[in-house]
């Protein structure tokens, strides 16, 4: 007997749905057998991860701040992935927008000012991703660069830069010699959405921004554009588009919407600059815009998955002593059961029997 | 004598499609057998199961009389069967003696390997260098080397699929000797041809395949072209009706163009120079690879060139782009159907925004006009009767026919005022075929200029009425169809200028 | 021993790593495939290895388990791209990040373990040599093979049949599949020699070249054995030539940072990074077309 691959001519539609689904449901019997190895109660630790983060009003402004980074980046991406530019340097994206960002709260530290301060602080941080971005974009277009290489070592200068600035000169007189900033004033954060939890305006921009990609690309030429580039580049240049443009613009907007993401985390959440500001965000989006199916609704929904295994993972750290590493290894099998199931909407599996060849 | 191979009941299916419905094929010791159909009529699955690469449904082989199991390429090659392809299965980045070690076995030495392959192209008049790299080569000069490649496993069969769609005449006509020279040799050939003339001329024997199955098997050098063209098509051709007309002004103008190659496998375009009026249809004959995918992309802009070295109705247009040149009044067809005029995995709907989202009124503002571009797909699919299922399927579900008359009619129907179309009939069935080229003359005689790139000779003369012929990126001078024999355009196409294009 | 030998033999154990990584990525990438996951892999071995070295007090099992974590996680990247022809370049991501949290519970009992790094090979006399003694004839065994897998890589490729045929995959899958050849099969065989020999480099960081574990310590290493194929042309000469290029600018920034220029230390640390793009950058301009496999990164689903 043997197994092949055979080319779908249909793509049925509730197979786009299941296969995501599916995909998460093999992640947990994985998960499951992961936690059964390593001497826990599987049940119980699933339910920490996956059940408790969703009980109550607390958690759950807690799944939406930490699915706020994950939904701008993701929905970036998308467009980078559908055009087959491939950006996986969003991290570093995020640390260039935080550090935009923040150089204005830290100038205007300890004088009084409007609320324009955290309306520009959030446009500066949306520049500083996108010029980060622009970089490897540009290398690509002009030289031939290889972007995923190109993008991805300036995750590690971006996270150097910001580590030089929060040990340096951006470090915060009084505070006791360690690298971080001043928090913020009023002014330079996030405003909350509710009285109590730490839900704030960020998670709005978010989903506008999520639903504003949806629109343009499900019904403007431009997202249009996007996606026959990706599809077929000859196509594309057929059509009269041209492709390095595409790239330039697909770079600047994912680079922004991920400098937007780390400003929006220093200065809600976290409200101070510290060498580390991020735990990943940037790789996991990776990972989100696959579940999402390069969709960006999809990318929505797969955002509040992912964020889930972030405060699951810290919750089962706490309560189990289940070490940390145990979300990246989730996310991880996350993706590869992702883009397995994803092998099924393009083939179909034939079992074939043998022994019979003429 | 017992046949050399005989094939009973072969049957294949994949998915829907029946691509060998109980065909049975015989091919005796020493001939040359010649394997007849359309595109689609199931030759090529035939042949790739005789050479072990495909594996049958049904249906029993036998070679040399002994019934035999083709599992794969190798064990074909052992029994004594060879084959060169219609695409040929070279590897641009090695030598040719690397590329002919691959199909020989692992003990086998290079020394060993180059002295051969010495040796029988001097013996079979197919000259090669061993050590060349393959992407350097010509056409021709490829081709030999998957016949050398085939020649050394000492094949009892050999098969060639559509061996002369690439050659010139002259090429072919060298082609021809070394087969009879293989015959000679006691040897067996089996010749896959769409191409009738060759056949009556060169076979012994003719299996004739439509739409999966075996139609009539008969001596080729008894029957007349038309009779053939008859069993093959299932039906009497329909001529296309040309119209006399006076051409008008001069709609595309090209002088002194030059483009570099695409990459390291193209040719560069050197001073070309051509006019093209109202109402008139242009032919330009070749080789694939001769330049005619640069020409396409200067023409239609999708690589720029000097300003003037294009004109399109008295506006020097060279530098710009395909939009801007569209929104002039011109219309493109490219040569690939998926992936260049089409995008595969997109929808019918989509295709049709895909080249006229700039002129068509497709577009307001940014945003997509749904029911304008269904309103238009509906009139492509009507006016050219595409069939397809379902009402808005991706272009790759469509037959090669289909979506042709989809990409042809998508401009056509643009009414432009100068047509730039490459092979508009490459692969597709013999109706549609017809329907295109009708399209073609009608779209001419309604005052349009129209220059078709093709390496299809027969179908040059038909509609044409005047043929220039590239070669090596220089294009002749385009003279009457009508004033020109086929051997004068094929020494052209083998780039000889001069007495043959006066 | 002077300063400049000492840098020498410094040289010599930073580009080990890369240039173990990076000929198994040529490899892998000769045969048309784009395994992105070589610092996932990498650092998986990193952590094996580290691991089986503590528990079994045998460097040599220690090495043996890294190459065979690269080689299960390899084999993880074929199922995945070979098997259900899924997207290689997600894939290699995925295989990261998978990798970067594999490793971090494998190796999360051995923070703070430490043993002697492996023992050298020295050659009697010999490593008595000024200058290049210590070079060539006092190194650790890893170093030594990864001069004998150079050059068998070359020998393999360029001079077997077998590598012929490995090439030939790489260049037209299509066509060698007409040949009769098993596109997949060579596929499956050459990403395992990919992920074998990452999880060799990974070996190396956390047995020869530091004496213990720390989680992330290739710390981008799989991403430059990457760029150096890129820089290399997939010639295995070349990339003998960039992981010493490379491997010098790690040695330097760190030398440098040692003498406190009063430049910024996360500047030298970012030197690495910034080089990489550069060599990129030089190359990419440099090159007219591309002289990658032609059909790299590309799926083959074999028609029957």
């Amino acid at each position: 007997m043997r197994i092949v691959l055979e080319r779908r001519d249909d793509r049925p539609r509730w197979l786009s749905f299941a296969s995501p689904l599916a995909a998460v449901v093999l992640t947990m019997i994985a998960g499951a057998i992961l936690f059964a190895l390593m001497g826990r109660n599987p049940v119980a630790a699933l339910k920490v991860f996956f059940i408790d983060p969703l009980s109550d009003g607390w958690a759950l402004q807690e799944l939406a701040v930490k699915a706020t980074p994950l939904i701008l980046i993701s929905v970036g991406l998308t467009l980078c992935y559908r055009s087959n530019n491939w950006n996986i340097g969003a991290e570093g994206q995020l640390v260039m927008g935080a550090i935009f960002g923040s150089w204005l709260a830290l100038a205007t530290h300890g004088t009084p000012n409007g609320p324009w301060v955290i309306a520009a602080m959030l446009a500066l941080g949306a520049l500083g991703g996108m010029l980060w971005a622009l970089i490897p974009a540009l290398l690509k277009t002009r030289f031939g660069v290889n972007e995923i290489l190109a993008s991805l070592m300036l995750v590690y200068v971006a996270e150097l830069t910001l580590d030089y600035l929060v040990r340096g000169r951006w470090r915060d007189p009084k505070g006791f010699n360690f690298p971080q900033s001043v928090n913020f004033e009023p002014e330079a954060t996030m405003p909350l959405l509710a009285e109590s939890g730490r839900l704030h305006v960020g998670f709005l921009i978010a989903i506008a921004v999520a639903l504003t990609a949806a629109f343009v690309m499900a019904r403007m030429i431009k997202g249009f554009e996007i996606r026959l580039v990706g599809e077929a580049p000859r196509a594309a240049r057929f059509a009269g588009f041209d492709d390095r443009r595409t790239t330039l613009l697909v770079f600047a907007v994912s680079g922004a919407l991920a400098g937007l993401a780390g400003i929006i985390e220093v200065s809600g959440p976290i409200g101070q600059l510290q060498p580390s500001i991020s735990p990943g965000y940037g790789f996991t989006a990776i990972i989100v815009a696959f579940l999402g199916r390069l969709n960006p609704i999809g990318a929505l929904v797969a955002a509040l998955f992912l964020a889930l295994t972030f405060i699951g993972g810290e919750n089962a750290q706490i309560a189990m002593r289940i070490p940390l590493d145990v979300t990246r290894v989730f996310q991880g099998l996350l993706l590869f059961f992702v883009l397995g199931c994803d092998a099924f909407l393009l083939y179909r599996l034939r079992i074939l029997a043998t022994g019979r060849t003429a | 004598m017992p046949p050399l191979l005989e094939a009973r009941g072969i049957v294949k299916r994949y998915g829907a499609l029946v691509a060998n419905d109980h065909v049975d094929l015989t091919v005796a010791p020493a001939e040359i057998h010649a394997l007849l159909g359309e595109n689609g009529a199931g030759k090529s699955t035939l042949v790739k199961i005789l050479y072990g690469l495909v594996q049958p449904g049904e249906g029993a082989i036998a070679f040399e009389g002994r019934p035999v199991a083709l599992a794969s390429p190798a064990q074909a090659r052992r029994l004594g069967i060879g084959m060169v392809f219609q695409h040929f299965s070279l590897f641009e980045a090695l030598t040719v003696a690397e590329n002919v070690a691959l199909s020989l076995p692992a003990e086998t030495p290079m020394a060993t390997i180059e002295a051969e392959v010495a040796r029988l192209s001097a013996a079979y008049g197919l000259p090669l260098e061993p050590r060349r790299e393959v992407w350097r080569l010509s056409v021709g000069e490829r081709q030999r080397i998957e016949i050398v490649r085939a020649l050394l496993q000492n094949p009892k069969l050999l098969i060639l699929d559509e061996p002369t769609s690439v050659l010139t005449p002259q090429e072919a006509d060298r082609l021809f000797e070394t087969l009879e020279r293989l015959k000679a040799e006691g040897r067996s050939v089996l010749y896959i041809s769409h191409k009738l003339d060759e056949v009556r001329r060169l076979c012994d024997r003719a299996t004739i395949l439509r739409a999966g199955r075996v139609v009539a098997a008969c001596d080729p050098r008894v029957e007349t072209a038309a009779s053939l063209a008859r069993m093959m098509v299932g039906a009497d051709v329909g001529e296309v009706r040309t119209a006399a007309h006076e051409p008008g002004a001069v709609r595309l103008a090209v002088s002194g163009l030059s483009l570099a190659a695409a990459d390291t496998h193209g040719t560069a375009l050197r001073d070309v120079a051509l006019d093209v009026r109202a109402g008139e249809i242009v032919g330009i004959a070749g080789i694939a690879g001769n330049g005619q995918d640069e020409l396409f992309a200067a023409l239609s802009g999708e690589r720029g060139s000097a300003a003037g070295s294009v004109v399109i109705d008295g506006s020097a247009v060279g530098a710009e782009n395909i939009t801007a040149r569209r929104k002039r009044g011109a219309a493109f067809v490219p040569e690939e159907r998926l992936g260049h005029a089409a995008a595969p995995r997109f929808t019918l709907s989509e295709n049709t925004l895909l080249s006229g989202h700039a002129t068509n009124g497709l577009v307001r503002g940014g945003f997509v006009d749904r029911n304008a571009v269904s309103g238009w797909l509906q009139r492509v699919i009507k006016a050219f009767d595409v069939r397809m299922s379902g009402p808005d399927p991706e272009a790759r579900a469509l037959s090669g026919g289909n979506l042709q008359k989809f990409v042809v009619g998508r401009e056509i129907l643009r009414e432009p005022s100068l047509l730039v179309v490459a092979q508009p009939t490459w692969g597709v069935d013999a109706a549609a075929a017809a329907t295109i080229r009708q399209a073609l003359i009608d779209l001419a005689a309604r005052g349009a200029a129209v220059l078709v790139i093709s390496q299809d000779l027969d179908e040059l003369f038909e509609i044409s009425d005047r043929v220039a012929v590239i070669a090596g990126g220089r294009l002749s001078e385009a003279v009457p169809a009508r004033s020109l024999t086929r051997g004068e355009v094929g020494l052209l196409m083998g780039g000889i200028h001069g007495e043959a294009a006066a | 021993m002077g300063l400049f030998e000492a840098i020498l033999l410094t040289v010599v154990t930073a580009a080990t790593p890369l240039l173990i990584a990076a000929l198994g990525e040529l490899v892998v990438e000769r045969s048309g495939v784009l395994n992105l996951g070589v610092e996932g892999m990498m650092i998986v071995g990193a952590a094996t290895g580290f691991a089986v070295a503590i528990l079994t007090g045998s460097a040599l099992l220690g090495v043996l388990a890294a190459v065979a974590a690269g080689m299960a996680m390899a084999a993880l990247f074929a199922g995945l791209t070979l098997g259900l022809a899924a997207n290689q370049v997600a894939t290699g991501l995925a295989l990261t990040i998978l990798g970067l949290g594999l490793s971090g519970l494998i190796g999360r009992d051995f923070i703070g373990a430490r043993r002697d790094p492996m023992a050298k090979i020295v050659v009697p006399y010999l490593s008595d040599i000024p200058v290049i003694g210590k070079l060539v004839f006092a190194q650790d065994p890893i170093v030594y093979a990864s001069v004998a897998l150079l050059a068998g890589v070359w020998w393999f490729l360029f001079r077997s049949r077998a590598g012929l045929v490995l090439r030939a995959v790489g260049e037209s899958h299509a066509s060698a599949h007409a040949l009769g050849y098993s596109v997949l099969k060579i596929r499956f065989l050459a990403v395992l020699f990919g992920g074998g020999c990452a999880g060799l480099a990974g070996a190396y960081l956390s047995l020869a070249y530091t004496p213990f574990w720390s989680p992330g310590m290739t710390a981008g290493r799989g991403w430059i054995a990457l760029a150096i194929v890129v820089f290399a042309s997939w010639l295995p000469l070349r990339v003998a030539i960039g992981a010493y290029l490379f491997g010098g600018v790690t040695v330097l920034q760190l030398h440098a940072q040692a003498q406190g220029l009063g430049i910024p230390s996360q500047l030298m640390s970012a030197l690495p990074y910034l080089a990489t793009i550069l060599v990129l950058v030089l190359i990419s301009a440099g090159r007219r077309g591309s002289q990658a496999p032609a059909s790299l990164g590309t799926p083959f689903v074999p028609d029957r």
